[in-house]
């Protein structure tokens, strides 16, 4: 006890405390310092399964990614690719068949951007009253409702669509067919409203404080706070929401094939009814076609187009949270 | 009480004498907690007062009252009163909009927080609130306050420049500016020197010598040298009571508290 009291006292003195008398025996140690290999062979293993599970993500991604091309490649034996993206009809199961894609794109765009309009300007809204100016309590129960949004299945939003807005807005249209992209993006948007305002509110929550008392401290009010430095700040995240909500929509299938009608149609009016690209992937793959055969191809050669447009878009985010990465 | 604290104050006062605010038996509570404790004190304009005192004597608490800055929390409670002169008027009072008290009294934080904005914008933006938008004004105020802050020579190429870019002591000095471009009556610093360097902290010391011409500076440091080195007057505080205030040389040289004694001689704190 007064040893190790002296010898703490010259440590911190700085005197040395072997001197050339001392012999070098001390304490014994308590373990020992051999390599212990069952505990480093643990560990290995430990990262090999954790490595399998991350690789078994990317394995299926790129098996997925490998059929639709493999698949796609038979299709374009038979259809050349000038056809596919120039011809304005898609009519592969008629007697006179067609192969453009034009007219499912345009249904997938149309709808898609009726979806945005409602989502992105709703979803942000949201997202700046949850996070600047909702109380506590509020955004404590008016989140898990939002996001209850979102867990609703949807078909039934696809019946939501049909049988509830459709003859809403045909009251406001009066020549609004029973099926078209406008309700049915309508709805879409509606159901994209939860992933675009949460991921925008955690983005904006993020933000830290003292750049907010920043603004605040410069005479600024909530609003001007919220639109002027904690949205620039979190422009990445919020492009993130944007972009996920637009792969949502463009991916969407229940809802457009259930109240957009399954016609390939090129159009750009959204009051008109239309396929998109999933509806019509959906409507070949529960009919009976033959394995092989040219209209089964099809929708391969259709859903290798729904993942480039996805992926562009997911490219295009991945590029903007690039440019505007946050640094607090 | 006042007149008393003003009374002991003004034979050592170096220049200035007049009244820029007065701190009448401020008290401030955030839910149970009872942070501030009677405050009384006074604030001399166009000079530099430091508030000292260990860590959590509510000297940043203190200093946020002054843009009332605890409005933005629920919770919050401020008793007695900050008048604010010329105007003379309480600007705790509920009849007061804390949005016009941070017009006029200006804030740089611990931590050098400049926006996601160009250099330019950062320095604009108090301006922009206020409504100015001729691009004249804005380049003549922001080039003004930027030199004001000793930072114009570094960045009069790089206006254009994303604020991050800068250094830790640039990005302060830019906070200083922004606060400065709406000519601010009070600065408020909360310890503006915690995260910077020695040479960066020097930087800014100096400015705020420099400064206290042009504008009242009150300043947080737990920074004994710093106090000493910058201030007119120093409030030492303990446990969310002003324990002492008075000329800065007195509270160093003879300070008449045996607490401030303690605190400025290192033997606690």
């Amino acid at each position: 006890m007064k040893l190790s009291y002296l010898s703490s006292l010259l440590k911190r003195m700085r005197i040395p405390i072997h001197n050339t008398k001392d012999t070098l025996v001390g304490t014994p140690a308590t373990r020992n310092l051999r390599y212990d290999y069952k505990r480093h062979l643990k560990e290995r293993v430990i990262e090999i399964l954790l490595f399998l599970a991350a690789f078994f993500s990317v394995f299926i991604t790129f098996a997925i990614i490998y059929m639709l091309i493999s698949e796609s490649l038979v299709f374009f034996e038979h259809v050349s690719l000038r056809e596919f993206l120039t011809d304005t009809q898609w009519t592969p199961l008629f007697d006179d068949a067609h192969y453009g894609i034009l007219p499912l794109v345009s249904g997938t765009v149309v709808s898609s951007a009726v979806a945005l309009l409602v989502a992105l300007p709703l979803g942000t809204t949201i997202a700046i009253y949850l996070s600047e100016f909702a109380p506590f309590t509020v955004r404590e129960i008016a989140k898990p409702f939002l996001e209850l949004l979102g867990g609703i299945p949807t078909v039934v939003y696809g019946y939501f669509a049909l049988l509830f807005v459709t003859p809403l807005l045909q009251m406001l249209i009066p020549d609004l067919p029973g099926f078209s992209l406008l309700s049915a993006g309508l709805v879409m948007g509606i159901m994209i409203i939860p992933y675009v305002s949460s991921m925008t509110e955690d983005a904006m929550r993020s933000v830290p404080m003292h750049l907010r008392e920043g603004s605040y401290a410069m005479g600024a009010t909530r609003f001007q706070t919220a639109i002027k430095v904690v949205m620039p700040a979190s422009l990445s995240g919020i492009a993130a929401a944007y972009i996920l909500g637009i792969s949502r929509a463009v991916g969407e299938t229940m809802v457009v094939a259930i109240a957009a009608g399954m016609q390939p149609n090129l159009t750009w009016d959204p009051t008109e009814p239309a396929a998109t690209i999933t509806a019509y992937i959906v409507q070949v793959s529960l009919g009976d076609l033959p394995h092989g055969s040219i209209g089964y191809q099809t929708i391969f050669a259709a859903g290798l187009t729904l993942l480039l447009m996805t992926l562009a878009f997911n490219i295009l985010g991945h590029l903007l949270r690039k440019y505007y990465r946050e640094v607090y | 009480m006042v007149n008393e604290i003003m009374q002991t104050t003004r034979p050592g006062a170096s220049t200035s004498s007049t009244i820029k605010s007065v701190v009448n038996n401020l008290t401030f509570r955030y839910g149970d907690f009872q942070a501030l404790k009677d405050i009384n004190m006074v604030v001399h304009e166009k000079q530099v007062t430091a508030l000292i005192g260990p860590s959590g004597c509510g000297k940043s608490t203190f200093l946020r009252c002054f843009n009332r800055m605890h409005d933005l929390y629920p919770d919050n409670h401020y008793g007695g009163e900050i008048i604010l002169h010329p105007d003379n008027e309480n600007i705790l009072s509920p009849n007061v909009d804390p949005i016009e008290v941070r017009m006029r009294i200006s804030m740089v934080f611990q931590k050098p927080n400049p926006f996601p904005k160009s250099i330019f914008e950062n320095v604009a933006y108090g301006l922009r609130i206020r409504g100015i938008k001729r691009r004249s004004i804005l380049e003549e105020k922001v080039e003004n306050a930027l030199r004001n802050a000793a930072l114009w020579e570094e960045v009069k190429d790089r206006l254009n420049d994303l604020a991050f870019n800068l250094s830790g002591g640039q990005q302060q000095r830019l906070c200083i500016a922004r606060a400065l471009a709406t000519d601010p009556e009070i600065l408020l610093f909360d310890e503006p020197t915690s995260a910077l360097d020695p040479i960066a902290t020097a930087s800014i010391e100096e400015l705020i010598t420099d400064l206290k011409n042009k504008v009242t500076i009150l300043i947080v440091t737990h920074n004994m040298q710093q106090a000493a080195r910058v201030s007119d007057y120093t409030a030492y505080m303990y446990m969310g009571e002003l324990i002492e205030f008075d000329v800065t040389d007195t509270i160093f040289i003879k300070p008449k508290n045996k607490q401030t004694e303690d605190y400025i001689t290192g033997r606690f704190g």
